[in-house]
Protein backbone atom coordinates (compact mmCIF):
# COMPACT_ATOMS: atom_id res chain seq x y z
CA UNK A 1 0.00 0.00 0.00
CA UNK A 2 1.43 3.53 -1.27
CA UNK A 3 0.10 6.51 0.65
CA UNK A 4 1.47 10.29 -1.14
CA UNK A 5 1.60 13.44 0.66
CA UNK A 6 3.93 16.69 0.53
CA UNK A 7 7.83 16.27 0.62
CA UNK A 8 9.11 18.30 4.42
CA UNK A 9 12.85 17.38 3.70
CA UNK A 10 13.91 14.29 1.02
CA UNK A 11 15.17 11.12 1.53
CA UNK A 12 14.68 7.88 0.82
CA UNK A 13 15.28 5.42 3.52
CA UNK A 14 13.17 1.75 4.74
CA UNK A 15 12.67 1.35 8.21
CA UNK A 16 10.48 -0.18 10.61
CA UNK A 17 7.24 1.92 11.58
CA UNK A 18 6.78 3.39 15.58
CA UNK A 19 3.31 4.61 15.42
CA UNK A 20 1.21 7.15 17.76
CA UNK A 21 -2.12 8.38 17.89
CA UNK A 22 -1.08 11.50 19.84
CA UNK A 23 1.42 14.75 19.59
CA UNK A 24 5.02 14.48 20.02
CA UNK A 25 7.03 17.12 21.79
CA UNK A 26 10.39 16.66 20.85
CA UNK A 27 11.41 18.96 23.81
CA UNK A 28 10.90 17.52 27.00
CA UNK A 29 9.08 14.47 25.62
CA UNK A 30 12.20 12.82 23.94
CA UNK A 31 15.43 12.53 25.86
CA UNK A 32 17.93 13.87 23.32
CA UNK A 33 20.21 11.27 24.88
CA UNK A 34 18.68 8.19 24.58
CA UNK A 35 16.17 9.07 22.15
CA UNK A 36 13.54 7.00 24.59
CA UNK A 37 10.23 9.17 24.86
CA UNK A 38 9.43 10.40 28.43
CA UNK A 39 5.84 12.22 28.59
CA UNK A 40 3.66 10.76 31.05
CA UNK A 41 0.94 9.13 30.06
CA UNK A 42 2.02 9.26 26.05
CA UNK A 43 1.15 6.25 23.56
CA UNK A 44 5.08 5.67 22.85
CA UNK A 45 6.73 6.63 26.64
CA UNK A 46 9.43 4.21 27.16
CA UNK A 47 9.70 3.70 23.54
CA UNK A 48 13.04 4.56 21.76
CA UNK A 49 12.49 6.43 18.28
CA UNK A 50 16.29 6.06 17.38
CA UNK A 51 16.06 4.35 13.47
CA UNK A 52 12.72 4.28 13.34
CA UNK A 53 10.13 5.55 11.01
CA UNK A 54 8.36 7.73 13.22
CA UNK A 55 4.66 7.99 12.15
CA UNK A 56 2.50 10.40 15.07
CA UNK A 57 -0.22 12.80 13.47
CA UNK A 58 1.60 16.75 14.52
CA UNK A 59 4.26 17.97 16.42
CA UNK A 60 3.07 19.92 19.97
CA UNK A 61 5.12 21.94 22.69
CA UNK A 62 8.05 23.58 22.92
CA UNK A 63 9.70 25.88 20.06
CA UNK A 64 12.79 24.13 21.61
CA UNK A 65 11.86 21.07 19.68
CA UNK A 66 13.59 21.58 16.41
CA UNK A 67 17.14 21.62 18.12
CA UNK A 68 16.15 18.38 19.87
CA UNK A 69 16.20 16.81 16.32
CA UNK A 70 19.20 18.28 15.84
CA UNK A 71 20.50 16.84 18.89
CA UNK A 72 19.09 13.37 17.99
CA UNK A 73 20.85 13.53 14.65
CA UNK A 74 24.41 14.34 16.14
CA UNK A 75 23.81 11.56 18.97
CA UNK A 76 23.20 8.79 16.17
CA UNK A 77 19.52 8.67 18.20
CA UNK A 78 17.53 10.62 15.42
CA UNK A 79 14.84 8.87 13.60
CA UNK A 80 15.12 7.41 10.42
CA UNK A 81 12.01 9.66 8.51
CA UNK A 82 9.40 10.93 10.08
CA UNK A 83 5.62 10.89 8.88
CA UNK A 84 2.88 13.03 9.72
CA UNK A 85 -0.65 13.92 9.18
CA UNK A 86 0.20 18.00 9.56
CA UNK A 87 3.76 18.82 9.95
CA UNK A 88 4.33 21.75 12.11
CA UNK A 89 6.87 24.21 11.54
CA UNK A 90 8.90 23.16 14.80
CA UNK A 91 9.04 19.70 13.17
CA UNK A 92 9.73 20.96 10.05
CA UNK A 93 12.38 23.11 10.81
CA UNK A 94 13.93 20.09 12.99
CA UNK A 95 14.32 18.13 9.49
CA UNK A 96 15.98 20.60 7.38
CA UNK A 97 18.54 21.28 10.18
CA UNK A 98 19.04 17.87 11.10
CA UNK A 99 18.65 16.27 7.78
CA UNK A 100 15.88 13.61 8.65
CA UNK A 101 13.73 12.39 5.51
CA UNK A 102 10.28 13.85 6.09
CA UNK A 103 6.63 13.46 4.66
CA UNK A 104 2.83 14.75 5.79
CA UNK A 105 -0.33 14.90 4.60
CA UNK A 106 -0.46 11.38 4.92
CA UNK A 107 -3.61 9.49 6.34
CA UNK A 108 -1.91 7.33 9.49
CA UNK A 109 -5.49 5.28 9.85
CA UNK A 110 -3.03 1.64 8.05
CA UNK A 111 -0.17 2.32 10.07
CA UNK A 112 1.06 -0.05 12.74
CA UNK A 113 4.47 -0.44 14.40
CA UNK A 114 6.32 -2.95 13.77
CA UNK A 115 5.42 -2.72 10.29
CA UNK A 116 8.23 -2.14 7.75
CA UNK A 117 7.78 1.07 5.94
CA UNK A 118 9.67 1.89 2.03
CA UNK A 119 9.75 6.53 2.51
CA UNK A 120 10.86 8.17 -0.62
CA UNK A 121 10.30 11.31 0.58
CA UNK A 122 11.98 13.02 -2.38
CA UNK A 123 8.76 12.26 -4.12
CA UNK A 124 6.59 12.66 -1.09
CA UNK A 125 5.62 8.72 -0.93
CA UNK A 126 5.70 6.03 1.60
CA UNK A 127 5.00 2.20 1.44
CA UNK A 128 3.56 0.17 3.78
CA UNK A 129 5.33 -3.68 3.53
CA UNK A 130 2.14 -6.32 4.40
CA UNK A 131 3.04 -8.33 7.49
CA UNK A 132 4.26 -11.62 6.51
CA UNK B 1 7.45 31.71 -4.41
CA UNK B 2 8.24 34.90 -5.45
CA UNK B 3 11.06 36.60 -3.98
CA UNK B 4 12.32 40.13 -4.44
CA UNK B 5 15.21 40.76 -5.68
CA UNK B 6 16.73 41.85 -2.02
CA UNK B 7 15.38 38.16 -0.72
CA UNK B 8 17.01 36.66 -3.85
CA UNK B 9 20.84 38.33 -2.96
CA UNK B 10 20.69 36.93 0.32
CA UNK B 11 19.97 33.68 -0.60
CA UNK B 12 22.45 33.99 -3.07
CA UNK B 13 24.81 34.15 -0.03
CA UNK B 14 25.57 37.87 -0.77
CA UNK B 15 25.51 39.00 2.85
CA UNK B 16 27.39 36.09 3.98
CA UNK B 17 27.01 32.68 4.76
CA UNK B 18 24.60 32.72 7.94
CA UNK B 19 22.07 34.95 6.15
CA UNK B 20 22.66 32.42 3.18
CA UNK B 21 21.55 29.88 5.55
CA UNK B 22 19.08 31.54 6.66
CA UNK B 23 17.12 32.65 4.13
CA UNK B 24 17.48 28.78 2.85
CA UNK B 25 15.74 27.92 5.77
CA UNK B 26 12.50 30.19 4.83
CA UNK B 27 12.33 29.32 1.72
CA UNK B 28 12.23 26.06 2.51
CA UNK B 29 9.49 26.41 4.58
CA UNK B 30 7.80 28.94 2.13
CA UNK B 31 7.82 26.08 -0.25
CA UNK B 32 6.68 23.11 2.22
CA UNK B 33 3.71 25.31 3.44
CA UNK B 34 2.94 26.86 0.10
CA UNK B 35 3.82 30.55 0.60
CA UNK B 36 3.77 32.57 -2.40
CA UNK B 37 5.75 35.39 -0.62
CA UNK B 38 8.10 36.50 2.08
CA UNK B 39 6.95 39.41 4.32
CA UNK B 40 8.50 41.39 6.86
CA UNK B 41 8.53 41.09 10.48
CA UNK B 42 8.12 43.58 13.11
CA UNK B 43 10.14 41.71 16.29
CA UNK B 44 11.59 38.38 16.79
CA UNK B 45 11.38 36.17 19.87
CA UNK B 46 14.28 33.27 19.91
CA UNK B 47 14.20 30.34 22.20
CA UNK B 48 16.43 27.44 22.05
CA UNK B 49 19.01 29.38 24.79
CA UNK B 50 19.28 27.09 27.89
CA UNK B 51 22.57 25.44 27.17
CA UNK B 52 20.94 21.90 28.72
CA UNK B 53 18.03 22.18 25.97
CA UNK B 54 21.12 23.06 23.01
CA UNK B 55 23.69 20.79 24.17
CA UNK B 56 27.26 20.87 22.26
CA UNK B 57 25.49 19.88 19.17
CA UNK B 58 23.31 23.26 19.07
CA UNK B 59 25.54 25.63 20.45
CA UNK B 60 27.87 24.80 17.50
CA UNK B 61 25.15 25.48 14.66
CA UNK B 62 24.77 28.94 16.61
CA UNK B 63 28.25 29.63 16.77
CA UNK B 64 28.40 28.67 13.23
CA UNK B 65 26.11 31.43 12.47
CA UNK B 66 27.20 34.23 14.54
CA UNK B 67 30.57 33.64 13.04
CA UNK B 68 29.03 33.24 9.73
CA UNK B 69 29.04 36.78 9.73
CA UNK B 70 24.95 36.87 10.85
CA UNK B 71 23.66 39.85 12.05
CA UNK B 72 19.79 40.56 13.64
CA UNK B 73 17.91 42.81 10.57
CA UNK B 74 14.98 43.35 13.12
CA UNK B 75 14.22 43.78 16.71
CA UNK B 76 14.92 40.20 19.09
CA UNK B 77 14.59 39.70 21.80
CA UNK B 78 15.23 36.32 23.79
CA UNK B 79 13.85 33.40 25.59
CA UNK B 80 15.53 32.18 29.07
CA UNK B 81 18.70 30.59 29.69
CA UNK B 82 19.27 27.95 31.87
CA UNK B 83 20.60 30.21 35.20
CA UNK B 84 20.83 33.53 36.38
CA UNK B 85 23.46 35.28 34.89
CA UNK B 86 24.13 37.23 37.60
CA UNK B 87 23.37 34.91 40.59
CA UNK B 88 23.57 31.48 39.36
CA UNK B 89 26.26 30.22 42.02
CA UNK B 90 23.53 30.97 44.46
CA UNK B 91 20.89 28.66 42.77
CA UNK B 92 23.50 25.50 42.86
CA UNK B 93 24.65 25.80 39.19
CA UNK B 94 28.01 24.65 38.26
CA UNK B 95 30.99 26.98 36.86
CA UNK B 96 31.43 24.27 33.73
CA UNK B 97 27.49 25.06 33.18
CA UNK B 98 27.88 28.38 33.29
CA UNK B 99 31.11 28.87 31.27
CA UNK B 100 29.30 27.11 28.56
CA UNK B 101 25.95 29.07 28.95
CA UNK B 102 27.99 32.33 28.45
CA UNK B 103 28.77 30.96 25.05
CA UNK B 104 25.50 30.37 23.63
CA UNK B 105 24.83 33.97 25.17
CA UNK B 106 27.65 35.10 23.68
CA UNK B 107 27.05 33.60 20.09
CA UNK B 108 23.61 35.62 20.52
CA UNK B 109 25.24 38.63 21.49
CA UNK B 110 27.51 38.96 17.98
CA UNK B 111 24.39 38.48 16.40
CA UNK B 112 22.91 42.05 17.94
CA UNK B 113 20.33 39.54 19.77
CA UNK B 114 19.05 41.34 22.63
CA UNK B 115 19.73 38.84 25.68
CA UNK B 116 16.46 39.74 27.36
CA UNK B 117 16.67 35.73 28.40
CA UNK B 118 12.63 35.71 29.26
CA UNK B 119 9.45 34.46 27.63
CA UNK B 120 7.54 36.95 28.42
CA UNK B 121 8.73 40.27 25.85
CA UNK B 122 5.94 41.91 25.41
CA UNK B 123 5.92 42.55 29.42
CA UNK B 124 9.13 45.13 29.26
CA UNK B 125 9.66 46.29 25.49
CA UNK B 126 8.79 43.65 22.98
CA UNK B 127 4.74 44.31 22.75
CA UNK B 128 3.34 43.92 19.26
CA UNK B 129 0.19 45.88 17.52
CA UNK B 130 -2.67 44.29 16.48
CA UNK B 131 -2.00 43.12 13.18
CA UNK B 132 1.27 42.94 13.06
CA UNK B 133 3.47 40.29 11.77
CA UNK B 134 5.85 38.91 13.60
CA UNK B 135 8.23 35.42 13.75
CA UNK B 136 8.38 34.16 17.39
CA UNK B 137 9.53 31.38 19.32
CA UNK B 138 8.60 30.13 22.48
CA UNK B 139 5.57 28.47 22.67
CA UNK B 140 3.47 30.51 25.29
CA UNK B 141 4.75 33.77 23.85
CA UNK B 142 3.57 32.54 20.33
CA UNK B 143 -0.09 32.09 21.88
CA UNK B 144 -0.86 35.66 23.59
CA UNK B 145 1.03 37.49 20.85
CA UNK B 146 -1.69 35.95 18.76
CA UNK B 147 -4.77 35.30 20.50
CA UNK B 148 -4.67 38.11 23.17
CA UNK B 149 -2.65 40.31 21.39
CA UNK B 150 -3.45 39.91 17.78
CA UNK B 151 -0.46 39.98 16.60
CA UNK B 152 0.20 36.95 13.59
CA UNK B 153 3.12 34.89 13.89
CA UNK B 154 3.66 31.12 13.52
CA UNK B 155 4.85 28.81 16.15
CA UNK B 156 8.23 29.16 15.13
CA UNK B 157 11.18 26.68 15.88
CA UNK B 158 14.38 28.10 17.49
CA UNK B 159 16.23 27.96 14.32
CA UNK B 160 13.52 29.71 11.81
CA UNK B 161 13.19 32.30 14.29
CA UNK B 162 16.72 33.18 14.40
CA UNK B 163 16.45 32.81 10.37
CA UNK B 164 13.70 35.50 10.26
CA UNK B 165 16.07 37.63 12.86
CA UNK B 166 18.72 37.70 10.39
CA UNK B 167 16.79 38.27 7.48
CA UNK B 168 13.41 40.56 8.93
CA UNK B 169 11.48 38.02 7.23
CA UNK B 170 9.21 34.72 7.20
CA UNK B 171 7.11 33.19 4.66
CA UNK B 172 3.77 34.21 4.41
CA UNK B 173 1.43 31.24 5.36
CA UNK B 174 -0.23 29.53 8.38
CA UNK B 175 -1.37 32.30 11.09
CA UNK B 176 0.07 35.18 8.85
CA UNK B 177 -3.26 34.24 6.67
CA UNK B 178 -6.84 35.47 7.86
CA UNK B 179 -8.04 32.29 6.87
CA UNK B 180 -5.97 29.90 9.12
CA UNK B 181 -6.94 32.32 12.13
CA UNK B 182 -10.46 31.34 11.97
CA UNK B 183 -11.82 28.49 15.15
CA UNK B 184 -12.04 25.31 14.31
CA UNK B 185 -13.29 24.03 17.54
CA UNK B 186 -16.03 25.50 19.99
CA UNK B 187 -15.49 24.72 23.67
CA UNK B 188 -18.02 25.03 25.82
CA UNK B 189 -16.70 25.96 29.20
CA UNK B 190 -19.65 24.90 31.88
CA UNK B 191 -17.33 25.42 34.79
CA UNK B 192 -15.92 28.11 37.11
CA UNK B 193 -12.33 29.40 35.47
CA UNK B 194 -11.35 32.10 37.95
CA UNK B 195 -7.88 31.47 39.14
CA UNK B 196 -4.81 30.60 38.12
CA UNK B 197 -4.69 26.64 38.48
CA UNK B 198 -8.14 26.88 36.81
CA UNK B 199 -6.85 28.58 33.49
CA UNK B 200 -3.98 26.15 33.39
CA UNK B 201 -6.67 23.03 33.95
CA UNK B 202 -8.33 24.61 31.50
CA UNK B 203 -5.57 24.84 28.64
CA UNK B 204 -4.32 21.23 29.47
CA UNK B 205 -7.88 20.02 29.48
CA UNK B 206 -8.50 21.58 25.81
CA UNK B 207 -4.92 20.79 24.84
CA UNK B 208 -4.96 16.88 25.50
CA UNK B 209 -8.20 16.59 23.71
CA UNK B 210 -7.14 18.79 20.42
CA UNK B 211 -3.88 17.56 20.08
CA UNK B 212 -4.44 14.96 17.29
CA UNK B 213 -6.73 17.25 15.35
CA UNK B 214 -4.65 18.08 11.61
CA UNK B 215 -4.51 20.64 10.32
CA UNK B 216 -4.73 24.44 12.32
CA UNK B 217 -6.14 23.72 15.92
CA UNK B 218 -7.73 27.15 17.07
CA UNK B 219 -10.40 26.74 19.50
CA UNK B 220 -12.88 29.44 20.23
CA UNK B 221 -13.37 29.20 24.16
CA UNK B 222 -17.22 30.31 25.58
CA UNK B 223 -17.92 30.35 29.10
CA UNK B 224 -14.70 32.49 30.39
CA UNK B 225 -16.16 35.79 31.19
CA UNK B 226 -13.16 37.22 33.10
CA UNK B 227 -9.34 37.05 32.40
CA UNK B 228 -6.48 39.10 33.77
CA UNK B 229 -3.39 39.38 32.09
CA UNK B 230 -1.56 36.70 34.21
CA UNK B 231 -4.95 34.41 33.55
CA UNK B 232 -3.95 34.44 29.88
CA UNK B 233 -0.28 33.90 30.28
CA UNK B 234 -0.81 30.38 32.31
CA UNK B 235 -3.56 29.45 29.66
CA UNK B 236 -1.30 29.86 26.83
CA UNK B 237 1.38 28.14 28.26
CA UNK B 238 -0.80 25.38 29.20
CA UNK B 239 -2.70 25.18 25.89
CA UNK B 240 0.59 25.32 24.26
CA UNK B 241 2.08 22.68 25.82
CA UNK B 242 -0.52 20.02 25.37
CA UNK B 243 -1.99 20.83 22.78
CA UNK B 244 0.37 23.08 20.55
CA UNK B 245 -2.30 25.64 20.20
CA UNK B 246 -0.87 28.88 18.57
CA UNK B 247 -3.66 30.76 18.54
CA UNK B 248 -7.56 30.59 20.49
CA UNK B 249 -10.27 33.22 21.03
CA UNK B 250 -12.75 34.39 23.83
CA UNK B 251 -15.46 36.10 23.06
CA UNK B 252 -15.68 39.64 24.89
CA UNK B 253 -11.64 39.02 25.89
CA UNK B 254 -9.71 38.45 22.67
CA UNK B 255 -9.76 41.03 19.84
CA UNK B 256 -10.53 38.60 16.80
CA UNK B 257 -13.09 36.29 18.53
CA UNK B 258 -15.91 37.91 16.82
CA UNK B 259 -14.01 38.22 13.30
CA UNK B 260 -15.60 34.85 12.53
CA UNK B 261 -18.08 32.64 12.32
CA UNK B 262 -19.06 29.68 15.21
CA UNK B 263 -16.88 26.56 14.11
CA UNK B 264 -19.52 23.07 13.82
CA UNK B 265 -17.15 20.88 15.79
CA UNK B 266 -18.10 21.18 19.37
CA UNK B 267 -17.08 19.69 22.90
CA UNK B 268 -18.09 20.62 26.05
CA UNK B 269 -15.65 20.81 29.25
CA UNK B 270 -17.48 20.74 32.62
CA UNK B 271 -15.84 21.19 36.29
CA UNK B 272 -15.22 17.35 36.75
CA UNK B 273 -13.22 17.78 33.38
CA UNK B 274 -11.09 20.74 34.99
CA UNK B 275 -10.72 18.19 38.32
CA UNK B 276 -9.62 15.36 36.28
CA UNK B 277 -6.96 17.77 34.12
CA UNK B 278 -5.81 18.85 37.94
CA UNK B 279 -5.88 15.31 39.44
CA UNK B 280 -3.50 14.34 37.04
CA UNK B 281 -0.75 16.97 37.72
CA UNK B 282 -0.82 16.20 41.39
CA UNK B 283 1.07 13.43 41.78
CA UNK B 284 3.14 14.49 44.65
CA UNK B 285 2.14 14.15 48.23
CA UNK B 286 2.51 17.33 50.50
CA UNK B 287 5.91 15.52 52.21
CA UNK B 288 7.50 14.96 49.09
CA UNK B 289 7.59 18.42 47.84
CA UNK B 290 10.91 18.99 48.16
CA UNK B 291 10.89 22.35 45.34
CA UNK B 292 8.58 24.91 45.37
CA UNK B 293 8.83 27.87 41.78
CA UNK B 294 6.63 30.09 40.92
CA UNK B 295 7.10 32.04 37.52
CA UNK B 296 6.57 29.53 34.35
CA UNK B 297 5.86 31.96 32.50
CA UNK B 298 7.89 34.53 34.41
CA UNK B 299 6.36 36.00 36.80
CA UNK B 300 4.54 39.72 36.31
CA UNK B 301 5.28 42.79 38.62
CA UNK B 302 2.02 42.09 40.32
CA UNK B 303 2.47 39.05 40.86
CA UNK B 304 6.02 39.53 42.68
CA UNK B 305 4.55 42.15 45.15
CA UNK B 306 1.39 39.35 45.92
CA UNK B 307 4.35 37.03 47.26
CA UNK B 308 6.26 39.18 48.89
CA UNK B 309 2.36 40.69 50.49
CA UNK B 310 2.91 36.26 51.45
CA UNK B 311 6.03 35.96 52.39
CA UNK B 312 6.30 39.06 54.84
CA UNK B 313 7.70 38.51 58.15
CA UNK B 314 7.47 34.17 57.29
CA UNK B 315 10.28 31.85 56.42
CA UNK B 316 10.64 29.24 53.67
CA UNK B 317 11.26 25.93 54.82
CA UNK B 318 11.97 24.62 51.44
CA UNK B 319 13.83 25.64 47.98
CA UNK B 320 12.09 28.15 46.70
CA UNK B 321 12.69 30.13 42.93
CA UNK B 322 10.81 32.84 41.84
CA UNK B 323 11.69 33.00 37.97
CA UNK B 324 11.07 36.47 36.38
CA UNK B 325 12.63 38.77 34.09
CA UNK B 326 15.48 41.21 34.75
CA UNK B 327 13.23 44.17 34.07
CA UNK B 328 10.80 43.54 36.31
CA UNK B 329 12.95 41.79 38.51
CA UNK B 330 14.55 45.85 38.79
CA UNK B 331 11.28 47.10 39.44
CA UNK B 332 11.17 44.34 42.30
CA UNK B 333 14.15 45.71 43.48
CA UNK B 334 12.92 48.99 43.48
CA UNK B 335 9.38 48.41 44.99
CA UNK B 336 11.11 47.09 48.10
CA UNK B 337 9.34 43.49 47.08
CA UNK B 338 13.43 41.64 46.76
CA UNK B 339 14.63 42.32 50.34
CA UNK B 340 11.16 41.00 51.76
CA UNK B 341 11.35 38.04 49.73
CA UNK B 342 14.95 37.63 50.02
CA UNK B 343 14.66 37.43 53.84
CA UNK B 344 12.41 35.48 53.71
CA UNK B 345 14.64 33.05 52.39
CA UNK B 346 13.51 32.39 48.74
CA UNK B 347 15.59 32.67 45.63
CA UNK B 348 15.22 34.81 42.89
CA UNK B 349 16.04 32.93 39.85
CA UNK B 350 16.19 35.70 37.37
CA UNK B 351 16.97 34.72 33.52
CA UNK B 352 16.14 31.18 34.51
CA UNK B 353 13.25 29.30 35.18
CA UNK B 354 12.43 25.62 36.52
CA UNK B 355 11.88 24.27 32.66
CA UNK B 356 15.17 25.21 31.22
CA UNK B 357 17.47 25.04 34.43
CA UNK B 358 19.83 22.27 35.04
CA UNK B 359 18.10 20.61 37.87
CA UNK B 360 17.62 17.02 36.94
CA UNK B 361 18.59 14.76 40.02
CA UNK B 362 18.67 17.36 42.46
CA UNK B 363 14.73 17.12 43.95
CA UNK B 364 12.09 14.54 44.40
CA UNK B 365 8.61 16.62 43.80
CA UNK B 366 7.50 20.14 42.51
CA UNK B 367 4.73 22.67 43.97
CA UNK B 368 3.84 25.29 41.44
CA UNK B 369 0.96 27.03 40.02
CA UNK B 370 1.64 26.52 36.41
CA UNK B 371 0.10 23.35 34.20
CA UNK B 372 3.48 24.12 31.80
CA UNK B 373 6.28 23.66 34.44
CA UNK B 374 4.17 20.14 35.77
CA UNK B 375 4.65 18.75 32.57
CA UNK B 376 8.00 19.54 32.10
CA UNK B 377 8.67 18.76 35.74
CA UNK B 378 8.22 15.33 35.21
CA UNK B 379 9.13 14.88 31.40
CA UNK B 380 12.44 16.72 31.40
CA UNK B 381 13.41 16.00 35.31
CA UNK B 382 11.10 13.09 36.61
CA UNK B 383 9.63 15.32 39.33
CA UNK B 384 6.71 14.48 41.04
CA UNK B 385 4.15 17.35 41.07
CA UNK B 386 1.59 19.50 43.23
CA UNK B 387 -0.50 21.86 40.48
CA UNK B 388 -1.85 24.35 43.72
CA UNK B 389 -3.77 28.25 43.26
CA UNK B 390 -0.52 30.72 43.52
CA UNK B 391 -1.40 31.85 47.09
CA UNK B 392 -1.51 28.06 48.35
CA UNK B 393 1.80 27.21 46.19
CA UNK B 394 3.90 30.57 48.98
CA UNK B 395 2.42 28.67 51.75
CA UNK B 396 3.30 25.30 50.61
CA UNK B 397 7.02 26.87 50.73
CA UNK B 398 6.84 27.71 54.24
CA UNK B 399 5.48 24.59 55.38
Amino acid sequence: MKLTGRTIYPGHVSGEALVSRMGISFYGGVDPDTGLVTEAGHDLEGNSIAGKVLVFPSGKGSTVGSYILYRLKKNGLAPAAIINAECETITAVGCIIAEIPCVDQIDLTPFTSGTLLNVDAENGWVEINQAN
Amino acid sequence: MHLTPEEQALLAGEAGHATQKAMEILTALGRIYGAERMIAVGSVQISGVSYANLGEAGLSWLAEMADGGGKTRVFTTLNPAGMDIENYTNLGISEEFAENQRRVLSAFDRMGVVTTCSCTPYLFGNLPRFGEHIAWAESSAVCYANAVIGARTNREGGPSALAAALTGRTPAYGYHLDENRQPTLHVQVKAAVTKNPDFGALGKAIGDRIQSQSGYRVPLISGVSEANLENLKSLCASIATYGGVALFHIPGITPEASAYALPTESLTLTDEDLQRAKQELNTASREEVDFVSLGCPHLSLREIHRIAELLNGKRVTKEFWITTSRPVKGMADRMGYTEIIETAGAKFATDTCCVVAPIKGRFTALATDSAKACYYAYAKNNFKTRLLPFDEVVREACQ
